[in-house]
């Protein structure tokens, strides 16, 4: 057995795909170029541009601001982390109450199909108005009124309805060979599901999870609407001074700040999961 | 007695008649072969003795019990039977151990350490020692299948259905797998099973079974079936069978 000594033929075609891969990277580079001069000159041109720039780009007004829609973010962090476990196990049970057979189980598998009907159907902000002014109005024993809180109910309601369809979607997506498998194993409808559909199912789904909880964190900000002093509500507090909306920016930076994190966490994990099917 | 009893079963899918009227009866020891085109309704046999279908009609009997009566546990029906599938169904996200040991904790509340001295006992038997700690897709298709089938044994079943378990398989890998199933017989273990491999069905068979068109055209010792079958059909199934062999 000789060793591999690379011909003509291979040397020729590496330079070939080599040129070829070069010619790409410049291409792309003078093209982004290109994109960012005519945007950055675009804006700055435009007639009200020194005005748009005076009102939302003020580095003083930024500097000012900061630290209160700095505590501010602080609560949506809290809303957040809090929200996000209640959604899981909100979503997994009503998930799962929608998979029942047991006849007993029908008025719970027909509330779960309601609730998800109905919360994926109302806009998050009118669900948040509903909870945070209606359920502290029926003056109920043992009803929160800190509106925080009430937006993490408010919050949880809407959005484990969309994640309750993640769920399902997840569990449907088991083949059914491998219930099969189960069930002949002598495991009951409710084994199997434990230790066969649900393990696999939630690894499939943990992608689009991460993509819903992306688009819970800058949902916290809703909360605002009904008053607790969060980033955006901060925010709006310091705009109210002179009408300067630089403070917004500051809320929108801090938003971008954990989201993007949150988002190439998401892309990593759908790639990694492409690349073990794939390979 | 008889360990199953199967009397006048119907089976039919959206209207069609999958199964016509099957009686069987397998003895305690006895390996039982089906055979028959693509369609004749031998899966859908197993798959009604394992309740993994429900009978149209008709009566399956376990141990003398009616396990066809819908007042029935399926559950504690399908711990007495071990079933094995042409796709293998392994569970992919668990070890070859936890696949074996899956039933036997969980369902028939063997402690943890009994059920993998066990697993291990049968692994080893079978020639997948080292595998323990693998996960499927790391095995060949071979090996999968064993995997299978010592999961199906874990429970310890009075009867396994095996349903085409070489049909997946690459020429190579057969063997293998063919190996285990001799072993089984030798054990005493009670069988059912479909295939298309036609020497082994008659090497290991004690009863053959030619099932067309959802119905039992005859039934008979191996050698009986392969060398004169009496109904044209068996014969002319056989012929077209053992002809693609040649090429």
């Amino acid at each position: 057995m000789s060793d591999w000594v690379k011909s003509e033929r291979q040397l020729q075609r590496e330079q070939v795909r080599r040129s070829y891969a070069r010619r790409s990277a410049s291409i792309a580079t003078a093209s982004t170029i290109v994109f960012i001069v005519l945007v950055v000159w675009g804006v700055s041109n435009a007639p009200g541009w020194p005005r748009v720039r005076e009102t939302f780009f003020n580095g003083e007004r930024f500097a000012a601001a900061l630290p209160d829609v700095l505590s501010g973010f602080l609560l949506n962090v809290k809303i957040f982390l809090i929200a996000e476990v209640l959604i899981l196990v909100v979503g997994l049970l009503v998930a799962l109450a929608r998979g029942t057979k047991t006849p007993a189980f029908f008025p719970i598998r027909a509330l779960a199909t309601l609730y998800t009907d109905l919360f994926r159907g109302v806009p998050t902000i009118l669900v948040i108005y509903l909870i945070g002014f209606g359920l502290p109005a029926l003056r109920l024993q043992g009803i929160p009124s800190d509106l925080a809180t009430l937006g993490i109910i408010a919050l949880t309601l809407s959005y484990g309805a969309y994640v309750a369809e993640v769920f399902r979607s997840g569990i449907e997506s088991i083949h059914p060979s491998q219930v099969a498998a189960a069930r002949s194993l002598g495991l009951s409808h409710a084994k199997t599901m434990r230790f066969v559909v649900l393990p696999q199912a939630t690894r499939r789904v943990v992608p689009p999870l991460l993509n819903d909880f992306v688009s819970l964190q800058k949902d916290t900000a809703l909360v605002a609407t009904i008053g607790p002093l969060e980033a955006l509500r901060q925010a709006q507090i310091h705009t109210h001074d002179d009408f300067n909306y630089t403070p917004y920016l500051a809320a929108a930076l801090l938003f971008i700040l954990l989201t993007i994190p949150m988002a190439r966490l998401t892309d990593h994990l759908a790639a990694r999961t492409r690349r073990r099917r794939g390979a | 007695m008889s360990l199953l009893t199967i009397e006048g079963v119907w089976k039919n899918f959206h209207g069609h008649h999958v199964l016509r009227g099957i009686d069987l009866e397998v003895h305690p020891h006895e390996v039982v072969s089906l055979i028959g085109a693509s369609g004749s309704g031998k899966s859908t046999l197993l798959r009604c003795v394992n309740l993994l279908e429900t009978v149209d009609d008709g009566t399956i009997f376990l141990d003398g019990e009616d396990i066809t009566d819908p007042r029935v546990n399926v559950d504690d029906t399908r711990k007495r039977l071990g079933i094995v599938f042409q796709g293998f169904n392994l569970f992919p996200h668990m070890t070859v151990l936890d696949n074996i040991t899956l039933a036997p904790r969980r369902v028939h509340k063997v402690d943890r350490e009994q059920a993998e001295e066990q697993a291990h006992e049968l692994l080893a038997k079978f020639g997948l020692a080292d595998k323990a700690r693998a996960y499927p897709d790391q095995l060949s298709g071979g090996q999968q299948q064993r995997v299978a089938i010592i999961r199906a044994l874990a429970t310890q079943p009075k009867l396994m259905l095996l349903d085409e378990v070489t049909s997946a398989l690459d020429p190579e890998l057969v063997v293998e797998v063919l190996g285990i199933i001799r072993e089984l017989k030798e054990s005493g273990m009670t069988m059912i099973l479909t295939t298309h491999e036609m020497g082994f069905c008659r090497e290991i068979s004690d009863m053959v079974c030619f099932l067309d068109g959802g119905v039992l055209l005859e039934k008979g010792p191996a050698d009986k079936i392969f060398t004169d079958p009496e109904n044209a059909r068996t014969r002319e199934f056989l012929r077209s069978v053992l002809e693609t062999r040649r090429f």
